[in-house]
């Protein structure tokens, strides 16, 4: 299986008055393309730090991030926003929609964002998808906490992404419409055989996938594939 | 804990504290000019007028008048008339002001001289004080000498000042004192000269000024004379600054009026991004009142610091109104510096933040300690609308006694407060109206980019209403003061002069005049004007002569009107500047017609008279039956000779009359020459070069200008600051959704595209709206407050609606440079 994002001597680091304070150092590790693959740490370990990176959110001090075969170090930032665009969805804790769009153009803004004439087309596919159709005129402030995630998480897959980053997917929701929520996204995962992310303190979830890394400390502790897999 | 939340809040409310500091500064500055000005009008009018009264006349006082005048015991006395002097030396020729005086004057203040004693030797000694300024323009020294009229006597020193004398008036016809005795020796004092006889008066401690005027007066009136005190001097003084001071009380109101608004939005980001640390302090126990006053004492805090500042920053300002304007006035302003404009400022401080804060320090005390867990946006707490109407109430009443406190009158304070009200109300029916419009014509088929910023403009957390509201005012109030000062300067502006006479010769006696035209043809320049003058009183009005006038106490005519020489002209058309507002024209009549003649609305107004009613003059001694044939609206503002009253053609050609010519000198030199031979021929005859009062009133219009621009700067200081606090209240909003579109593959361009569009939309309705309220406006105060005619500026059109449109843009394309040129975490780090 080949690579889809290659991570090799990471290193992220702040400045906090005249202090350096390091959050991740010597980070490496690959994720193959069509696999699953968590993040686990305590809080403050430097999971979403490194989500950021991976992703191309943020750029490493030292080190460098390899997503979809482009180094993301020779990217410049409308570059690193384009690749995104094509490749990669995003899945966050606090769901992140815009309040000034309604959830059909909550969904389609990556298509949108691309120039596709079918966005909304497509918008609505994956609303029915995750069962909120009839809802497709509503703002997100109209929405309870589970429904504002199945629509990012329809929004995550408009652009038929190659790789999925999912930062807590399930962190602001109960157990009930989190499993209901997690569900879907491997499901939709499997659908559209996407390598997905995710960044979770939940070991249960951490589970399913077929890799964990553990974090701690900015370090990565070990990295081997899950029991069940 | 208010001391403590504000220290770790300094930068948000530096804007806050600006709106006040700039608010303040100019509201103290403009008062305390305002205040010293009528102090100082007060103190020196006795200075400005040389004496405690005075009486004038406009002819030889007959036997009464002069009875009454030497029964008082003049001090001094003095005639005065404007004519042409000349200097032997060089051949300069100028209009001035001959001053012939009598006795030691001035009782009060002096004449400053050089040599210094030449004020007190030259009547001994017969010899001239000339105007400085006009002995250096022509290279001329005392000790020189000069000719007024058949006159030539020794220059004995320069005239730096003296009683009565501003710079304008001296630049026009600078004062040249001559001793009273050689007046008639000028031989300047022929029939049909204007003059004016003046004599000084010192009181006694015991007399009461107000109850001589009460005597004396009607006295003089009936003799054609007037007393003058020299607290009606001070009176009249204030009075012919009175546009000017209602204009910088405009100013005052207008960027009090911003900073307010300033404070308003400011407070709002701030209470905004704090509610859900109120909500946090509440879940810990804190009351409602205690979470409000946190708050509350900041502000107040906040308000006093503001209120000191600007007290001490308008101080400043004002010091240099005095250096600005003083060609302008008559006398030096002297600034003292009092502790109460400290008090004002902090009074006004207070009182404004925590007026104007108070509507978003509502939401401390409404806010639910649940926020705290919630994740929605926290701006949506709802406060009760009773308070809010309370609020409300509280901040007009506040915006109207300020109002009436600058403008003290209450018609006018109600107006501004209404006019104001109405402005928001129009501002927030068209951002309504913009949101609801966009929406119905939402262009669907469009690109990404523009679909996202017209969907801003109405979707929920959208800031149009907050946006066009804040700029449409910011605007409104910016462009009123521009447009006012439009009203103010055109007043004196000076026309279009290319066809026009620039050269206009005054008291030509009917036989000069062919001689006269001749000189000018000779010159090779035209005869442009040839316009008869007869001078004439009002006999009676409506069948009352003065005596029957002031018998009758319900009769409504002004003094004036019976005491007034009028100098009136003849002719079958009417100028440019005239325009029939009642009744009608008569070009001409037969010897045998009831005399239609046109009165200008002033006087109409002043002799309480409407057309058909019977006006009786006394020409030269013959009184002449007339009747008001049409009112007119003469503008006087114009650079050219207007007349109160005119006659049509068949009456007045065989009364005695005197001459005025005009012609166009097209260079200086052409009008040099001219005016040396018409001077040195006929030295009665008076020449005003319209060239030297074209450059005086445009270098006083110029000083005028930088205290207009000087205030409105200040002004649009204010209101940019107003637009940053406005634009910033939806900053975190729109910096979120930027980072979220970035995340999800947005280019730099398609971000900056979506904001941009979006602000410049708001800038340009929110800045077009507030134009046009401002021309609307503007027009009613030109009617009813200022009553001067208004053509407006096309300048904020031009320039205003761009720059503010751009600016808007601007500061909003700045609140999300960071997501432009910064990784989505970086900038999410920044604003955590």
């Amino acid at each position: 299986m080949s690579k889809i994002l290659k991570i090799n001597g990471l290193e992220k680091t702040y400045t906090s008055g005249a202090k350096q304070l390091t959050v991740l150092q010597n980070i490496t590790f690959d994720v193959e393309k069509g696999q699953t693959f968590s993040i686990v740490g305590p809080s403050g370990s430097g999971k979403t730090t490194l989500l950021g990176l991976c992703a191309g959110l943020d750029t490493p001090n030292a080190g460098n991030v390899e997503l979809c075969g482009h180094d993301l170090n020779t990217l410049n930032e409308d570059e690193r926003a384009q690749l995104r665009n094509r490749e990669v969805g995003f899945i966050f804790q606090n769901f992140q929609l815009l309040p000034t769009l309604t959830t059909l153009e909550n969904v389609s803004v990556p298509l949108e964002l691309q120039g596709a004439k079918q966005a909304a087309k497509r918008g609505m596919e994956l609303l029915a998808q995750v069962g909120l159709a009839d809802r497709f005129h509503h703002y997100p402030s109209q929405l309870s906490g589970g429904e504002q995630q199945r629509v990012a998480l329809a929004r995550a897959f408009s652009n038929s992404p190659s790789i999925l980053f999912a930062d807590e997917p399930t962190g602001n929701l109960d157990d009930e419409t989190g499993e209901k929520v997690i569900k879907l996204l491997f499901d939709l995962n499997k659908a559209s055989n996407t390598t997905l992310v995710i960044v979770t303190h939940d070991l249960d979830l951490a589970n399913r996938t077929q890799q964990i890394l553990r974090l701690k400390g900015g370090e990565i502790i070990t990295n081997q594939p899950t029991v069940t897999h | 804990m208010a001391w403590r939340d504000a220290k770790a809040s300094r930068a948000r409310l530096l804007l806050f504290t600006a709106s006040i500091i700039l608010g303040i500064a100019a509201v103290v500055s403009i008062q305390l000019f305002r205040d010293n000005l009528q102090d100082n009008i007060q103190s020196q009018s006795k200075s400005l007028m040389g004496a405690d009264y005075l009486i004038d006349i406009d002819e030889t006082p007959n036997e009464r008048a002069q009875a009454i005048i030497d029964s008082l015991n003049p001090v001094a006395s003095e005639v005065n008339f404007v004519s042409m002097v000349a200097f032997p030396k060089n051949g300069g020729t100028k209009l001035a002001r001959v001053r012939g005086i009598e006795g030691p004057f001035p009782v009060y203040g002096k004449m400053e001289t050089q040599p210094e004693q030449a004020s007190s030797t030259y009547q001994e000694e017969g010899g001239a004080l000339v105007d400085a300024t006009l002995l250096l323009q022509y290279g001329i020294k005392p000790g020189d000498s000069i000719k007024v009229g058949e006159l030539t006597l020794p220059i004995v020193g320069s005239l730096s000042s003296m009683p009565g004398n501003s710079a304008v008036t001296s630049s026009v016809a600078p004062p040249v004192v001559i001793p009273n005795r050689l007046v008639a020796k000028t031989n300047l004092l022929q029939f049909g000269s204007r003059k004016e006889y003046q004599y000084f008066y010192k009181a006694t401690p015991e007399t009461d000024l107000i109850e001589l005027e009460n005597v004396i007066e009607p006295m003089l009136d009936a003799e054609r004379a007037d007393l003058d005190t020299h607290t009606s001097t001070s009176r009249r003084l204030g009075r012919r600054y009175e546009n000017m001071g209602k204009f910088l009380n405009l100013v005052a109101f207008i960027a009090l009026l911003l900073g307010c608004v300033g404070i308003a939005s400011s407070v709002h980001i701030y209470i905004r991004e704090k509610l859900k640390h109120i909500a946090v302090l509440k879940c810990l126990g804190a009351s409602r009142k205690q979470s409000f006053l946190i708050y509350l004492i900041q502000i107040a805090g906040i308000g006093i610091l503001g209120g000191v500042l600007g007290g001490g920053i308008g101080i400043g300002i004002q010091e240099s109104f005095p250096y600005i304007l003083k060609d302008f006035l008559p006398f030096d302003v002297e600034i003292t510096i009092t502790t109460q404009p400290i008090i004002m400022g902090v009074v006004l401080g207070f009182l404004i933040a925590v007026l104007f804060a108070l509507l978003s320090l509502l939401n401390t005390w409404y806010v639910s300690p649940l926020q705290a867990l919630r994740i929605s946006d926290t701006s949506g707490s709802k406060k009760p609308k009773q308070a809010k109407r309370i609020v409300f109430t509280i901040i007009i009443i506040f915006l109207f006694l300020f109002s009436y406190w600058l403008l003290r009158d209450v018609t006018y304070a109600m107006g501004f407060v209404v006019g104001m009200l109405i402005t928001f109300a129009i501002l927030a029916g068209i951002a309504t109206l913009t949101m609801k419009m966009i929406k119905a014509w939402f262009p669907k088929t469009w690109g990404y980019t523009t679909r996202q910023s017209l969907l801003n403009l109405f979707r929920p957390n959208n800031q149009t209403l907050v946006l066009i509201v804040a700029i449409g005012l910011g605007t409104f109030l910016i462009s009123t003061l521009y447009f006012t000062k439009d009203i103010l300067l055109s007043k004196t502006a000076v026309g279009d002069s290319s066809n026009s006479a620039n050269m206009i010769m005054l008291d030509v006696q009917p036989k000069q005049t062919e001689a006269i035209a001749k000189t000018i043809t000779d010159n090779e320049l035209e005869v442009i004007d040839n316009i008869p003058l007869v001078t004439m009183r009002i006999h009676s009005v409506k069948g009352l002569d003065a005596k029957a006038e002031e018998q009758d106490s319900t009769v409504q005519i002004r003094g004036w009107i019976y005491n007034h020489e009028f100098r009136t002209t003849y002719r079958d058309h009417l100028m440019a500047s005239e325009e029939v507002i009642a009744g009608q024209w008569t070009p001409e009549v037969s010897n045998d017609d009831v005399i239609p003649i046109s009165i200008s609305e002033n006087v109409a107004e002043d002799a309480n008279v409407t057309v058909g009613d019977k006006m009786v003059f006394n020409v030269q001694g013959v009184l002449m039956e007339t009747v008001v044939g049409s009112i007119r609206m003469v503008d006087w503002g114009q650079l050219q000779l207007n007349f109160n009253i005119l006659f049509p053609k068949g009456v007045l050609e065989n009364a005695p009359q005197f001459k005025v010519l005009s012609t166009k000198a097209p260079t200086e030199a052409s009008s040099a020459q001219l005016q040396r031979e018409i001077v040195s021929n006929f030295p009665n005859v008076t020449i005003i070069d319209l060239r030297q009062v074209f450059t005086i009133v445009e270098d006083i219009l110029g000083k005028v200008s930088w205290i207009i621009n000087f205030m409105a700067f200040f002004s649009i200081i204010t209101g940019v600051i107003v637009l940053i606090g406005s634009v910033r209240t939806s900053k975190h909003q729109r910096i979120k959704e930027s980072v979220l579109l970035r995340t999800l593959g947005a280019k730099n361009n398609q971000i900056l595209k979506i904001s941009a569009l979006e602000y410049l939309l708001l800038g340009i309705v929110g800045s077009l709206v507030g134009i046009v309220l401002a021309l609307v406006s503007t027009l009613l105060l030109a009617l009813f407050v200022f009553k001067e005619p208004f053509v407006p500026s096309a300048i904020p059109f031009l320039i205003f609606l761009p720059a503010i449109s751009l600016l808007v843009l601007a500061i909003g394309l700045s609140n999300i440079r960071g997501v432009l040129s910064s990784s989505p975490l970086e900038v999410l780090r920044r604003e955590a």
